[in-house]
């Protein structure tokens, strides 16, 4: 088995004989990858390694206290905030999807507003996000630093995603299944609830976990929104902390490094989670087609 | 009978509203956003000066002097650095990704460039606080650089934007007429040769929108930025200096400042604001071309 690869590999390399420039330019690819792999490969377990030792069950007590910076209170923001952003920008990015495919006729100027909005949306920087909470939801509308306020700016800024991934859910719903729901008789709207909507529900669930990964990774755009209390609010108008700001903060005030390792740590699974998730949703939807 | 079909339209009705309504959201977030920013940022600018504002070397809010040239200048600086190390990695990347990679491993392959993708800017930016810095302080020395400097956040920047540049550029790869690839080989180019020769020129327009994209993400970058960039307020002596970016100058400052200090930051958020612009602008632009070509 090893010989034969090694003769296959030698047999490959023959094949560059004479074409110097080619065998440099695959070396580079190949190194190119593998920095990028490496990289990743580096920074996981670097992390881990150093973050692991550090997860002590202290860490996870209901309380935070300056003696014992517990997460648990930032996990808790966290779940309230996703919660909420995805209250928000779900049904406005489904909806406005549904009416860009199934309603809006070809060449018309508004969907090319709404195309154009979306994608000026998708750029913007999550500092930029952070900035106009602050100064439209935390002072034009008087919520002040507030978990509310640090949702309704998250549940902006993943919209467009939202709205991306259900728009190509829905166009890839083969057209036989609108034209046999009509055939029976079903209207517009029994066949969009009833038989559109549900064939897409994977995609659409793929695309709303990855929001979930960015809402729980945003940092910039909470700190001047929701603001960096680290308790957990007794009611939405309070301000909270979730787990990426406890991290900042922790982190830049440079006296709780072993619990920063440990808190990214717990960001890193989450993540790591969530997309495993949203890849075994969108593979669903390919299983379908 | 005529009752219930009369409900029944009117629900439909009812329905068409609420989903074109939905489809308004949109754009009423950018409204808003460009209203809020502009009216709270662009009269500071007035009373600042443009040119002073834009043109000015100093930051001293202390003194009321704002002038925003280091922070411009500093985020041209690591946003280039950025795509020098970026975009040639992302680029031969996803050559591997299309051409080289083996069906096997290909799948997990993939799922690990998203995973790059999916990392928080938190976790970036603390990995780069305690690898990067200390490694960049080391091989230059103590004395030349503290680590904290425009090389460690270019570094970073580089690594962040490589999972933007390698999925555009990928699917931009496999979008090319296979018969291109296969033409070339016919003709007795090596496989590198219809690669590079070939492939890459037919998919120039893609490959230029996954490097403006990746501009837009390190230009907007901000804790990752903040946390090996060094912030200060002056324009770099050098590459192992630490310099301060548009996005590190609002939230550095933005939790004490008032009044007109306050104003200037959101002005700066604007002039953020008008980059990525233009930089989304030029994303549609490449993107009619593609879809035209």
């Amino acid at each position: 088995m090893k010989e034969n690869t090694s003769k296959k590999i030698s047999a490959k390399l023959k094949g560059y004989a004479g074409h110097p420039g080619s065998l440099i330019l695959m070396l580079l690819v190949m190194l190119a990858a593998f920095i990028t792999f490496a990289v990743l490969l580096f920074l996981i377990a670097y992390i881990l390694v150093k973050g692991v030792p550090n997860l002590k069950p202290s860490l996870f007590a209901l309380n935070y206290t300056s003696e014992n910076v517990s997460m648990m209170p930032a996990i808790v923001n966290t779940v309230i905030m996703t919660l909420m952003a995805l209250l928000a920008a779900v049904p406005a990015g489904v909806f406005s999807a549904v009416f860009l495919v199934e309603y809006a006729k070809r060449g018309n100027k508004f969907v090319e507003v709404i195309r154009l909005t979306t994608e000026t949306l998708s750029g913007i920087p999550s500092i930029v996000y952070g900035l106009f909470g602050m100064l439209f939801f935390v002072t034009a509308l008087k919520w002040g630093y507030s978990l509310l306020a640090g949702a309704f700016t998250l549940s902006i800024m993943v919209l467009p995603s939202i709205m991306r991934t259900t728009e190509e859910a829905l166009k890839a719903v083969p057209d036989s299944y609108r034209e046999g729901s009509f055939g029976l008789g079903a209207g517009k709207l029994r066949t969009i609830f009833h038989i559109v909507l549900p064939a897409a529900v994977p995609g659409i669930l793929a695309g709303v976990i990855l929001a979930v990964g960015r809402i729980v990774g945003e940092t910039a755009a909470l700190i001047y929104t929701a603001g960096t209390v680290a308790q957990i609010p007794s009611n939405v108008f309070g301000s909270g902390r979730t787990l990426a700001v406890h991290m900042y903060n922790l982190s830049s005030e440079g006296l709780h490094m072993e619990e920063s390792y440990a808190t990214a740590v717990v960001l890193l699974a989450l993540v790591v989670g969530l997309n495993a998730l949203s890849g075994f949703a969108a593979r669903r939807l390919t299983a379908l087609r | 009978m005529k009752q219930s079909i009369k409900k029944y339209f009117n629900r439909e009705r009812v329905m068409q509203a609420v989903f074109f309504t939905a489809a308004c959201v949109s754009v009423l977030a950018v409204a808003l956003i460009c209203i809020f920013l502009f009216a709270n940022g662009v009269p500071a600018m007035k009373k600042i000066g443009i040119f002073d504002f834009l043109l000015g070397e100093t930051w001293k809010p202390g003194n009321d002097i704002y002038g925003i040239l280091p922070m411009i200048v500093g985020s041209i600086y690591v946003t280039a650095g950025a795509v020098l190390i970026g975009v040639p990695v992302g680029l031969l990347t996803a050559v591997f990704m299309a051409e080289y990679c083996p069906k096997k491993i290909y799948r997990p392959l993939k799922a690990a460039t998203e995973l790059l993708a999916g990392i928080p800017s938190i976790v970036y930016g603390f990995f780069g606080l305690v690898v990067l810095v200390p490694l960049v302080r080391q091989i230059f020395g103590v004395v030349k650089t503290d680590g904290q400097s425009i090389l460690t956040a270019s570094v970073l920047l580089g690594m962040m934007i490589l999972p933007t540049m390698i999925g555009v550029t990928e699917s931009a790869l496999r979008a090319v007429p296979r018969h291109y690839y296969e033409g070339s080989l016919a003709l007795g180019a090596t496989h590198e040769r219809s690669i590079f020769a070939v492939m890459i020129p037919a998919a120039k327009s893609g490959i230029m929108a996954a490097a403006v994209l990746g501009i837009g993400r390190a230009i907007g970058e901000t804790m990752a930025v903040m946390m090996v960039a060094g912030n200060q307020p002056r324009l770099p002596a050098g590459i192992l200096k630490g310099v301060r970016t548009l996005t590190t100058n609002i939230v550095l400052e933005m939790g004490y400042a008032a009044e007109l200090h306050r104003e200037a930051l959101i002005a700066t958020a604007v002039v953020l604001f008008v980059f990525i612009l233009i930089i989304n602008f030029t994303v549609a632009c490449l993107n009619r071309k593609i879809t035209r070509e």
